[in-house]
């Protein structure tokens, strides 16, 4: 009974494509299509984007020209502030990268890559999907309510967080709170559905080492966060308690422990910067060896760093808190689990270069972010050394050295990363190639104004400067540093307008782009053996998978690359 | 480059929906885990609790966790009749399940309303607190697994179909009854 019901259901999957003519509706928004789903994704965290980049514009002007009115905005006080970081973080995390990374590529590569028609359950997929969207409506409508939106930081520390007199907030935090909530079953179901998908749905061949190196990160990414999440849901509802049912979880004066709400977040918090990111160095791996006409170097060393980063994600977290209060003699665990992760990372890296050695590299724009993805994320990596090390953690501690390391690691992957699997997949995405000049554009305004933006602030962290203060005016010390933040408020400003490009880009392909034939940048993996974009159900005939992804300048073929699914007489596999 | 042979949809035999339901049970586990963890820890470092503890019914909580375990016992049942190809006993004991699971609840709510009525609220003092959002959100999933046995009932009125899922909602039944054979010790006996 319980074999046969599934397979009976595949099987229906597999026979009955339905190319029979679907409702406008059922195509483009109800869709159980995981190609649609993706691009729904894409746009949702898309358009966020312009939310949390908007906010973060205000914030930014706040901070080079404190208590001026900012243009398009109006006056930013301290109360405003506090909103602008939060909403900023929360809006950024969880509902661009989150969706971008995991929501888009996930949902789009893994049917596409493992050979499989659609995901295990398509219909959960569009709930996933349509409950983001609930998700982000009811944070966008804590905006609205009286007492603003959520002003306790992304990281909602209590007690500020727990009481609604410490911040003046009261129906925006629970929102903010009940926003997560919806996210995390979003991307519970999602990853639910990944995880299955994978498990169940790989084509004939595909055993999980011939599987394309983003399939593991997303895999791993998926574990990590169906892990990592429930003490923070958890936490979610002691913190919904605290405020609502007047309970002292995380209040001292009521028996409870502010700590504890550190302590249940950042064991989220940590796994969940590599959800993040796996993802983002999975596109970057993906992209290297099809434009440096290489097999990627040490596949099974990157899966198996991988791995040891999940692991070891989950034993990392008190780094966030070596100046919280906890007992100190917790930081030298956390020190040396923090550092002994960079070792896999720099596996990683090593693996990514050494693809590029003697390689006969392309500098198409794909190639162009992926490049942009690994150097960035060095200098994130590096930076990530400082804080993990409790005596220099001490010194840069919620200073901007920290905004500075956290762009560099997070928003390099989301930026980099993203956008080069944006260039990449877009043709199998929507047919059609993306303009390469306006591409060369984007790439070189944002890869300078993202160092202009985003160095600095190192700078002014080792100087002083505290991470949340809406006036840096107000301290004699910092009043030097002062020109410092006005040049990153303005090459802010300029990395936003080199994101005008890309929109543009976007809207001018969508209509007029080059249509895109099977496999433009002749590529090995399964998503580029079918048409651009694929039918509805993926595949004509389900391929048959007789190596490994990164078949690159093999000499058994005359093409410099050996698709996945191609039969070879002579070798037997 | 493809082959007729390459029609198979899958290359294991793995049910996808049992794997999506253990996914889903892990990441609970870790959900019911948080808040437990976070309850030990919190009563080890103070003192007091048994005090406030002794507040509670033992026995009327252990005739709840009869119940609950009994549910188990006629989910399983509802399990084998669909094995059976049994349709009349897989609503009798889908029936039986979602009885027992709302007579579960209704102990629940009586032993609430009479906390209440005695002046402890969750505001009172750390063990409510905790009392009342790990019972809660306990009570929150009986009350999501009796929405599930019910539509499950409601589509066996027909001739079987899926009936593979009475399996899932079983797997997800017997998990809402393990968290609680963890929380009526740690709350109600310690």
């Amino acid at each position: 009974m319980t074999e046969s019901a599934p397979g009976a259901a595949a099987s229906a999957h597999a026979t009955g494509l339905d190319h029979d003519e679907i409702s406008f509706w059922r195509t483009y928004v109800f869709s159980t299509d995981h190609k649609m789903i993706a691009r729904q994704y894409l746009f949702l965290g898309l358009f966020m984007a312009l939310v949390g980049g908007f906010l973060a514009y205000a914030m930014r002007w706040q901070l080079a020209y404190p208590d001026t009115a900012v243009p398009g905005f109006g006056f930013v006080g301290p109360e405003t502030y506090n909103v602008l970081v939060t909403m900023h973080g929360t809006t950024m995390v969880f509902f661009v990268a989150m969706p971008i990374l995991l929501g888009a590529f996930g949902n789009f590569l893994i049917p596409l890559m493992i050979g499989a028609r659609d995901m295990a359950f398509p219909r959960l997929n569009m709930l996933s999907f349509w409950t983001l969207a609930v998700a982000s409506l009811i944070l966008l409508s804590s905006f609205l309510v009286p007492g603003g939106a959520a002003s306790a930081g992304w990281t909602g520390y209590a007690p500020l967080s727990a009481r609604s007199i410490y911040t003046g907030v009261t129906w925006g935090l629970n929102l903010w709170i009940l926003a997560h909530a919806v996210e995390f079953a979003s991307f519970l179901m999602g990853g639910v559905n990944f995880l299955t998908t994978a498990i169940t749905m790989r084509a004939t061949g595909m055993s999980f080492f011939r599987l394309p190196l983003v399939i593991w990160q997303q895999l791993t990414a998926a574990i990590l966060f169906l892990l990592s999440v429930g003490p923070l849901i958890a936490a979610a509802v002691m913190l919904l308690m605290d405020r609502i049912a007047g309970t002292s979880f995380f209040v001292a004066s009521g028996g409870g422990d502010p700590l504890l709400w550190q302590h249940l977040f950042w064991f989220f918090g940590h796994p969940e910067v590599y959800v993040v990111l796996l993802p983002a160095v999975g596109l970057a791996a993906e992209v290297l060896p099809v434009f440096s006409r290489k097999p990627l170097f040490g596949y099974r060393w990157i899966i198996y760093s991988t791995i040891v980063v999940g692991i070891l994600s989950f034993i990392v977290w008190a780094h966030h808190m070596f100046l919280s209060g906890m007992d100190p003699r917790l930081a030298m665990p956390f020190s040396i689990t923090t550092i002994l992760i960079s070792v896999p990372f720099a596996i990683l890296v090593f693996a990514m270069i050494a693809t590029l050695w003697g390689g006969s590299i392309r500098f198409s724009v794909p190639m162009l972010f992926a490049l942009g993805f690994v150097a960035m994320f060095i200098v994130g990596g590096l930076t990530g050394i400082f804080n993990g090390s409790a005596p220099a953690n001490i010194q840069v501690h919620a200073t901007y050295f920290i905004v500075g390391h956290f762009h560099y690691t997070l928003l390099s992957g989301l930026f980099f990363g993203g956008f080069a699997g944006i260039y990449f997949w877009f043709p199998k995405m929507f047919g059609r190639m993306m303009n390469e000049t306006l591409g060369q554009v984007h790439f070189w305004t944002t890869m300078i104004c993202f160092n202009a933006t985003f160095f600095p602030m190192h700078l002014v962290g080792l100087g002083g400067m505290m991470r949340r203060i809406a006036n840096p005016l107000q301290y004699e010390f910092l009043q030097s540093l002062q020109p410092i933040n006005v040049f990153i408020t303005i090459s802010a400003i300029g990395l936003a307008l080199s994101q005008l490009v890309f929109l543009v880009n976007v809207g001018w392909s969508l209509v007029a782009g080059r249509t895109a034939e099977q496999n433009p940048w002749q590529a090995t993996t399964l998503e580029w053996a079918t048409p651009s974009p694929p039918p509805h159900g993926n595949f004509d005939a389900l391929p048959v998978v007789y190596r490994g992804p990164y078949e690159y300048s093999c000499p058994e073929v005359s093409e410099d690359w050996l698709p996945q699914d191609r039969v070879l007489v002579a070798r037997s596999g | 480059m493809k082959t007729p042979a390459a029609t198979q949809a899958m290359i294991t035999r793995l049910p996808p929906g049992k794997i999506g339901v253990w996914w889903f049970l892990a990441s609970e586990v870790m959900v019911f885990g948080g808040l437990i963890g976070t309850y030990i820890l919190t009563r080890l470092g103070s003192a007091g609790w048994s005090a406030e503890a002794a507040h509670l019914s033992a026995p009327m909580a252990a005739i709840n966790t009869f119940i609950l375990l009994t549910s188990s016992m006629t989910m399983v049942m509802a399990f084998a009749a669909v094995e059976k190809n049994n349709d009349r006993g897989l609503r009798t004991f889908l029936l039986l399940t979602i009885f027992l699971g709302l007579a579960f609840l209704g102990i629940k709510a009586y032993e609430y309303s009479s906390h209440l009525r005695a002046g402890f609220m969750p505001s009172t003092g750390s063990f409510w607190s905790f009392y009342y959002t790990m019972t809660g959100l306990h009570a929150l999933h009986v009350l999501a697994g009796i929405i599930v046995n019910l539509i499950l009932f409601v589509m066996a009125r027909g001739p079987l179909v899926n009936g593979h899922r009475v399996e899932l909602a079983g797997l997800y039944w017997h998990f809402v009854d393990v968290v609680w054979i963890f929380l009526f010790p740690l709350l109600y006996l310690t």
